[in-house]
């Protein structure tokens, strides 16, 4: 698990210590540490990014879509990373990624706006919090650390609290992402008047805005960005990057591979960016909820329950693992008949992860972060 | 049915989200009629014609002291590539009369508890329009709707076009200004003079009152008409911003940006305009031909038809237009009574969505659903409309913008509105609820394949983005 470096310091040295002492003493003394949190807007398909390909029920239920992840890095025995992770299976190699399956937040059901809410207010309901997890653990971080932007137009709830946080929104970057276009043809095409206006104004429009378009190149641009924002002794700390367009009811195979890939190149060009830092950087990457099992009938999947999150830095304490309690695929053992069980709290394991990666005590972690546990 | 989205869209200018309900769609309207404010804070804040005719008196000033600087005058970097004619326009006050003069009007119109008048305030600004074109007017702009177009919305439509065509932005766009009467007493004094001097009528603003704001093209009136009418206007100029001979004459207690009749500059004797004889002395001449032009019967025909088209469609039904006509033949124009008779009539009632909004309407009625503020952090009200291709009273010709379907669907200006709509919707992020909101927006008129478009978005900013992209929202 996760846990383990923290489990040994706590079963250890600091034990004595550990009730008396503000904890972020700790964390204060070391080099300044970076935490980007990578929210997957639209439900990712935790069953094709780590595919259970080991799981006997699998080809059956995923049908079309069994062989998306031929050609991917075999994790273990029982998981397959999608192919277009090329810089994450490296750092799976060398133990700087690690992925945690069967996981969801407390929501169970199945809207985009209510699961993100929850994911990012970190609340139990939708609409619980008008405050996020990452904007309350900037309270227990020294005050040097504190500093946070978003790559986003306005701050989004995850990053809300008591502590301001700046954003940045490259204006150059054109605004109609892929996904809204595509959503827009579906809306316009029973319109006279509009369907052909807006197919001449997409052919003239470069589909450059999401983190797959471009061939990927718009996630190592935003994941440079990123890291410049970052590097400076004086920039920020803690980071939240927000990705869309994952949300594949259709030709899931093509439009995921293309989003897997910019998101790809974008953890690749923080870790490149950061240098040195990379060591001291934690990257979290998370959706609201999974999809379906089974593939829809129009090559995609529909909005499910558990999916899978995925954990990077150059300091990882469980990298090159997959961890999992793993529910498997068979129909009597799905969530409802239709999803992935999930087994464990996604709001644990995140904040297992962060207690570990800035040293602080695991329980007021996640008391400050998720209060309604 | 969808008589309340038609009422807060076509009639209104969309709804806010915290707008009460509607009730009667009917009612609605009527009560706006006597509740119009013409002159609410914002716009009664802004410094009047005297301030603007000075920001145009101080740039011209610079510009002759840089004229006869110039051969000695160092340019800067930042000024080398600009045109002489831009590089003193920046510095000016000029244009921020003109800005200042533009977000007035969008913040009244986001916040106005009235968007019918508001809209018809629009629509008369358009229909009389000026272009800011020519720096004597740029400033005076703003001030034309607010002054003269919209205390006089709810009067005679021979007052709205006095009104309009005695304030100095009409008089300068359309060259009223510059006019001699040809046998005028200072045109005669000056050919004494001056063999060749290039004094006369000018005929800009004669034509285009007929053309454009009464009786309409090809109505049966002739050239001698146009001549006759130009000479029964001349006289009627701007004080304080021309130069040489006329401003000798002003009067002494004229200030910088006043309208005046200066009668040496009158063509003397009778004018025969569309057969009738005009032998008023003086400025009574051209308001007499006015003041009938404004009640002609193809005047009557000319507005009613392009107020149904308004409120109707690219073809207004004939029925609405032959009403409104009759309305408008029976009360000498009286301009309420139209607006209520349109309220009362069918046609505005009848079917869908059929128009597409304009940058304006569409961006406005965005802002209100959401009671923006302001569209960015830092708003150029000129430079978003000139970016969405209908930049503020600037038209470019004196027939305003065209009121069609197809003047303002384009391929690009939908790319642009999606573009914008994502933009303003990744601002709001998850703080507006689209799902909570469309249904106060759209009202009646919401199609369930839209509503359930808009549920299914991948985040909330998506569908606020779809909402404000929504077919039903581009119309009105």
């Amino acid at each position: 698990m996760i846990l383990s470096r923290r489990s040994i310091i706590l079963s250890g040295i600091a034990v004595a210590a550990s009730t008396a002492m503000p904890r972020f003493a700790y964390a204060a003394a070391g080099t300044a540490r970076r935490l980007v949190f990578v929210i997957q807007r639209g439900a990712a398909d935790g069953l094709a990014v780590v595919a259970p390909t080991g799981d006997p029920a699998f080809a059956a239920a995923r049908r079309a879509l069994a062989d998306e992840t031929s050609g991917g890095a075999k994790l273990d025995g029982l998981f397959t990373l999608h192919p277009a992770l090329v810089t994450g299976a490296s750092l799976f190699a060398a133990k700087q990624a690690h992925f945690a399956h069967a996981v969801a937040t407390a929501y169970r059901d199945r809207s985009h706006f209510d699961g993100q809410n929850v994911l990012e207010g970190g609340g139990s309901r939708p609409y619980e919090r008008d405050d996020g997890w990452v904007g309350r653990l900037l309270i227990l971080l020294p005050a040097a650390e504190r500093e946070a932007i978003a790559i986003a137009p306005a701050v989004p709830l995850a990053l809300r609290g008591t502590v301001p946080v700046g954003t940045y929104a490259p204006s150059r970057l054109p605004q109609a992402d892929a996904d809204l276009i595509a959503r827009l043809t579906a809306m316009y095409e029973g319109d006279a008047l509009l369907r052909p206006l807006w197919e001449s104004a997409v052919k003239t429009q470069e589909l450059t805005s999401d983190i797959g378009g471009n061939n990927g190149r718009n996630g190592a641009e935003l994941g440079k960005l990123a890291a410049s924002l970052m590097l400076p002794a004086d920039g920020a700390r803690v980071m939240m990057v927000e990705t869309g367009g994952w949300d594949t009811h259709s030709a899931q195979r093509g439009r995921l591979a293309v989003q897997l890939r910019g998101l790809d190149q974008l953890v690749g060009a923080l870790r490149t960016g950061l240098g040195p830092v990379w060591a001291d950087t934690l990257v979290i990457v998370a959706t609201e909820f999974g999809r379906t099992i089974e593939v829809n009938g129009t090559g995609g999947t529909d909005h499910g329950t558990a999916s899978t999150a995925m954990f990077f830095g150059g300091g990882l304490a469980d990298g090159g693992r997959v961890s999992a309690d793993w529910p498997g695929l068979a129909v009597p053992a799905r969530y409802q008949g239709r999803d992935l069980k999930p087994t464990r709290s996604l709001e644990r394991v995140v904040a297992g992860a962060i207690a570990q990666h800035y040293d602080l005590d695991p329980a007021r972690v996640a008391r400050t972060l998720y209060p309604d546990a | 049915m969808s008589t309340h989205y038609l009422a807060a869209n076509r009639f209104g200018l969309g709804r806010r989200w915290d707008d009460p309900a509607i009730g009667d769609p009917q009612d609605w309207l009527t009560r706006q009629l006597g509740a119009f404010d013409p002159a609410p804070a914002a716009i009664a804040a802004l410094p009047g014609r005297a301030a603007i005719a000075a920001a145009y008196l101080d740039y011209r000033e610079d510009r002759q002291t840089m004229r006869r600087e110039a051969a000695d005058m160092p340019i800067s970097e930042e000024e080398k590539g600009m045109e002489p004619e831009l590089r003193r326009l920046s510095r000016s006050e000029i244009r921020r009369h003109y800005v200042d003069a533009a977000g007035a009007r969008l913040a009244n119109a986001v916040a106005t508890p009235t968007p019918f008048p508001e809209r018809l305030t629009h629509f008369w600004a358009n229909h009389f329009a000026v272009s800011a074109d020519k720096i004597t007017m740029i400033g005076f702009a703003g001030n034309y709707e607010f002054e003269a177009i919209r205390p006089n919305i709810m009067g005679k439509f021979a007052d709205l076009l006095i009104a309009a065509v005695r304030h100095p932005a009409m008089l300068l766009y359309l060259d009223q200004a510059l006019s001699f009467g040809p046998d005028s007493p200072v045109a005669q004094r000056v050919r004494r003079r001056r063999k060749q001097a290039k004094l006369g009528l000018n005929e800009n603003l004669a034509r285009e009152i007929l053309e454009l704001h009464t009786l309409g093209v090809r109505t049966g009136y002739t050239q001698a008409d146009v001549t006759a009418f130009a000479k029964a206007l001349t006289g009627l100029t701007v004080a304080g911003l021309g130069k040489g001979a006329g401003q000798r004459l002003m009067p002494a207690n004229a200030r910088p940006g006043d309208t005046v009749f200066i009668a040496q500059l009158h063509e003397p004797g009778a004018q025969t305009i569309l057969g009738k004889r005009y032998d008023q002395p003086g400025a009574r001449q051209g308001e007499a031909v006015l003041r009938d032009l404004a009640v002609h019967p193809a005047t009557a025909t000319h507005i009613a038809t392009k107020l149904a088209r308004h409120f109707t469609g690219d073809i207004p039904p004939p029925a609405l237009v032959e009403r409104l006509t009759v309305d408008f033949r029976q009360t000498g124009g009286d301009l309420p009574s139209l607006y209520s008779t349109l309220i009362a009539s069918p046609e505005p009632w009848a079917g869908g969505a059929t128009m597409f909004k304009s940058p304006w309407d569409w961006t406005v009625s965005t802002m209100r659903a959401l009671k923006l503020p302001a569209i960015g952090e830092k708003q150029n009200v000129p430079a978003i409309f000139t970016q969405l291709g209908q930049p503020l009273w600037r038209p470019g010709s004196p027939a305003g913008y065209d009121d069609l379907v197809a003047t303002w669907a384009g391929s690009a200006a939908l790319m642009q509105r999606v573009e914008i709509a994502s933009r303003i919707a990744g601002r709001i992020g998850d703080r507006v609820d689209a799902r909570k909101l469309a249904p106060l927006i759209v009202a009646d008129a919401m199609p369930p394949d839209i509503e359930q478009a808009i549920t299914r978005a991948d985040s909330p900013g998506q569908a606020l983005a779809m909402l404000f992209a929504s077919p039903v929202f581009l119309r009105r």
